[in-house]
């Protein structure tokens, strides 16, 4: 009870009443809202949201004071920010060097031609994003993907393939099963 | 907390192990913990506490990278007394094996027998389980796992930064300072003038290892000198270059080493606070740095009157968002201001005007690494390793067509061929080495006629490629470069912040070029635009990222040039040709 009364005090909640909101009010209350906080309070967002909205950006920008283009400008220069939200499930392909030159594209195509869809991209029904990443510094175990954040090595694409598919079928079965 | 309260804790870590009749060292790094590494320890740690009684007491030690990576998840086992097995490629079923083969559980079975057994720590059924590790000391499959410690992957590397990594369990304090920890730390606080911290890093010849290789004591010198209220000392640990994984390695495996060189070059140059930048992708590093940081406050090792001296230091973790021109200062100066990670024009230098204008020192994390070392054993010790111009070690990402890839650390001045051939233990299957990229997107390819150059600052960018951060990736002849040069100009067209026109529209004019080289469509004119276009960027860009962008297209065109002319001849003469 004690510490329920705390949260309240600290940080007035969200009139929508998204308790996601708590969360970033909490960290941009560490920052004692400075201005320069603003990379970390969007990496705080993301973290929380999966993605950043556009009312994210300017509910950001209202609570620091910070302009909207430039909490816009900074939230897009960055790789590390979407602003769609993601799929139920996400690959993501290291296309780093080490992985390159092991066969990386050889991945990203057979990923892209069994759900016809290009990297970057989520399925028509969210179900799956497939994402493209620099390099997630696993190259010695190259080529590396990173499924639903568990981390793959020396994959092929039949093998990644299979894994996805795997988890894909299983999340709609559940869903068909939810419905009946 | 201090010096002597730190040597007792240091002292009676040290005690504990050395009572121990055996230690058993799981590596933990991402990349065995992707291999399974997880279930592995979670086996041996159940196994040991069923093998163990009062008499015989043994402990399962959670590790960073080992640096044999391909042939994760690794094991390391010692016994009292005896010398170290290293095991590779190990499973649960393995791992078993190896529990039972060093720290036999018939010893041990009477105790057990009458004790109650702990049901909390194994949730096993235990004598079936016990049972079930009897029968695994019968197996002799373990022998195909064992990797050599005599093989050259190990004996041709001179561990210096590396030296603890793989030996101590990097969340606990105490196993740091039982091995030696913050000894450095001690050191120039109890005995040493800031000056005459400064001489003693210039004097052991410790350059940038970020890649550029400013010497670190003239850079330290700089802000030491600087008069100002506040000074910054900025750790980069965004290591953006992909195919290298040596910072990451470096902050997981032993991040109390990062925080000492840290806070001795805060003391040297006067600084009261600095930041850690860590590139957001790397979760498991930015948890254990934090980690770090919470043990040595809790051991006043960092806060307020470090260790009861004047000495006050703060550190924070800034975690970077993902943009590989955040790797030159003042962009990641800028990120960490919470700005658009975009360079400005220098001078000033940020040792003049850095962080919110103040006199900031930024090394990278290895360099970092190496000062503690230095400290300790003195410039000459690290002077006496390496070459002329190159002191010290370096560590690589050894990575590509390799039988063993994985961490290495080096002494400067060791030939390629021997990293290729002896430590990588050469090119698998049939294929034939055909060129090493060093210092990724903006460093080269070195062929084969260049294997015996020694690798230092100097030969390697004689060569037209760059020492860089530390990615070493080795590629076969299944590799065609116009089509490696354009994989690295995209990376470059994605990363170029746009500041400057040269780098934002340079390179995708020559990924263009490329394009159309690669298609076939070019003509024998497109090759002297291309090395003329590449000469423009290099010389006009604003930055590191521009300038050195068309590293890897002008060093393909020097040394592979054939591969080139093939492109741009007209299918028919080719075809001409082949008849």
């Amino acid at each position: 009870m004690a510490a329920k009364k705390k949260v309240t005090k600290q940080v007035k909640a969200h009139p929508s009443g998204d308790e996601r909101y708590t969360s970033l009010d909490r960290t941009m209350k560490r920052f004692k809202y400075e201005k320069d906080s603003l990379l970390e309070v969007l990496i705080s967002a993301q973290e929380v949201f999966g993605y950043i909205s556009e009312d994210l950006l300017m509910y950001i920008s209202s609570q620091l004071k910070v302009p909207m283009s430039q909490v816009y400008g900074v939230a897009t220069f960055y790789h590390l920010f979407t602003f769609e939200p993601l799929g139920e499930h996400n690959c993501i392909i290291c296309t780093g060097t080490a992985c390159h030159v092991k066969g990386a594209d050889r991945i990203v195509d057979a990923l892209s031609e069994e759900f016809g869809m290009e990297a970057g991209e989520t399925t028509a029904d969210g179900m799956f994003s497939l994402i493209i990443a620099r390099c997630v510094g696993s190259c010695g175990l190259a080529p590396v993907v990173v499924l639903d954040g568990q981390v793959h090595g020396k994959e092929t694409p039949e093998a990644v393939n299979k894994r996805v598919l795997e988890v894909v079928t299983r999340s709609k079965e559940e869903l068909a099963m939810e419905a009946a | 907390m201090n010096f002597e309260a730190l040597e007792v804790v240091g002292t009676k870590e040290r005690d504990r192990q050395a009572k121990l009749q055996g230690r058993i060292f799981c590596c933990t790094s991402t990349a065995c913990m992707s291999a399974g590494a997880g279930q592995v320890h979670t086996m041996l740690d159940q196994a040991v506490a069923v093998s163990q009684s009062d008499e015989f007491e043994t402990e399962v030690v959670k590790t960073g990278c080992m640096g044999l990576c391909s042939h994760g998840p690794v094991v390391r086992a010692e016994e009292k007394d005896k010398a170290a097995a290293l095991y590779g490629n190990v499973n649960p079923e393995l791992a078993q094996q190896i529990v039972s083969r060093h720290f036999p559980v018939e010893e041990a079975l009477e105790e057990i027998d009458s004790d109650e057994p702990d049901q909390s720590v194994t949730p096993h059924d235990i004598p079936h389980f016990r049972a079930s590790l009897r029968k695994a000391q019968a197996k002799t499959e373990l022998d195909k796992n064992i990797i050599s410690l005599e093989d050259p992957f190990f004996t041709k590397q001179v561990r210096v930064v590396l030296s603890d990594t793989g030996r101590i369990d990097p969340d606990r304090l105490e196993d740091y300072l039982a091995h030696g920890g913050y000894q450095g730390l001690a050191k120039v606080l109890e005995t040493m003038t800031p000056e005459e911290v400064c001489t003693e890093i210039l004097e052991s010849g410790l350059r940038g290892r970020g890649g550029a290789g400013f010497p670190s004591g003239i850079k330290w010198n700089f802000v030491r000198q600087e008069e100002a209220e506040q000074k910054f000392v900025i750790v980069n640990g965004d290591e953006g270059d992909p195919g290298a994984y040596m910072d990451r390695t470096i902050m997981e495996a032993d991040p109390h080493r990062v925080l000492e060189g840290m806070m001795i070059c805060a003391y040297a140059v006067g600084a009261d606070y600095g930041y850690l930048y860590i590139r957001g992708e790397y979760p498991m590093a930015i948890e254990r740095i934090r980690n770090a940081i919470r043990a040595a406050r809790r051991h006043g090792v960092l806060g307020n009157k470090v260790l009861g001296t004047d000495f006050s230091f703060k550190a924070d973790v800034r975690i970077g968002a993902g943009a590989f021109v955040c790797g030159e200062e003042t962009a990641l100066i800028h990120s960490v201001e919470g700005k658009r990670g975009m360079p400005r024009i220098r001078p000033p230098y940020p040792s003049k005007s850095g962080l919110w204008s103040a006199p900031t020192v930024i090394n990278n994390v290895e360099t970092m690494a190496n000062v503690p070392s230095i400290i300790q054993n003195g410039a000459t010790w690290y002077a006496d390793i390496g070459t002329e111009k190159s002191k010290g070690t370096k560590v690589f990402a050894l990575t590509g067509h390799l039988r063993n890839t994985g961490l290495i650390e080096v002494p400067m001045g060791i030939t390629l061929r021997e990293i290729v051939y002896d430590i990588g233990g050469g090119i698998p299957g049939d294929k034939e080495f055909k060129a090493a990229q060093t210092g990724g997107p903006s460093g080269g390819c070195i062929p084969a006629e260049y294997l015996d150059t020694p690798v230092d600052y100097e030969s390697l960018t004689e060569l037209g490629s760059i020492m860089g951060s530390g990615g070493l990736v080795i590629i076969d002849d299944s590799t065609t470069m116009p089509d490696f040069a354009k994989f690295f100009m995209d990376f470059c067209v994605d990363e170029s912040c746009g500041k400057c026109l040269p780098c934002r529209v340079g390179t995708v004019q020559i990924s263009k070029l490329l394009d159309k080289l690669i298609s076939g469509e070019g003509q024998p004119e497109d090759l002297d635009k291309l090395d003329e276009l590449c000469q423009m960027v290099q010389t006009t860009s604003l930055c590191g990222l521009g300038q050195s962008a068309p590293n890897p297209v002008l060093s393909t065109l020097k040394y592979f040039r054939e591969e080139y002319d093939t492109l741009v001849q007209s299918p028919e003469t080719v075809e001409a040709g082949v008849k």
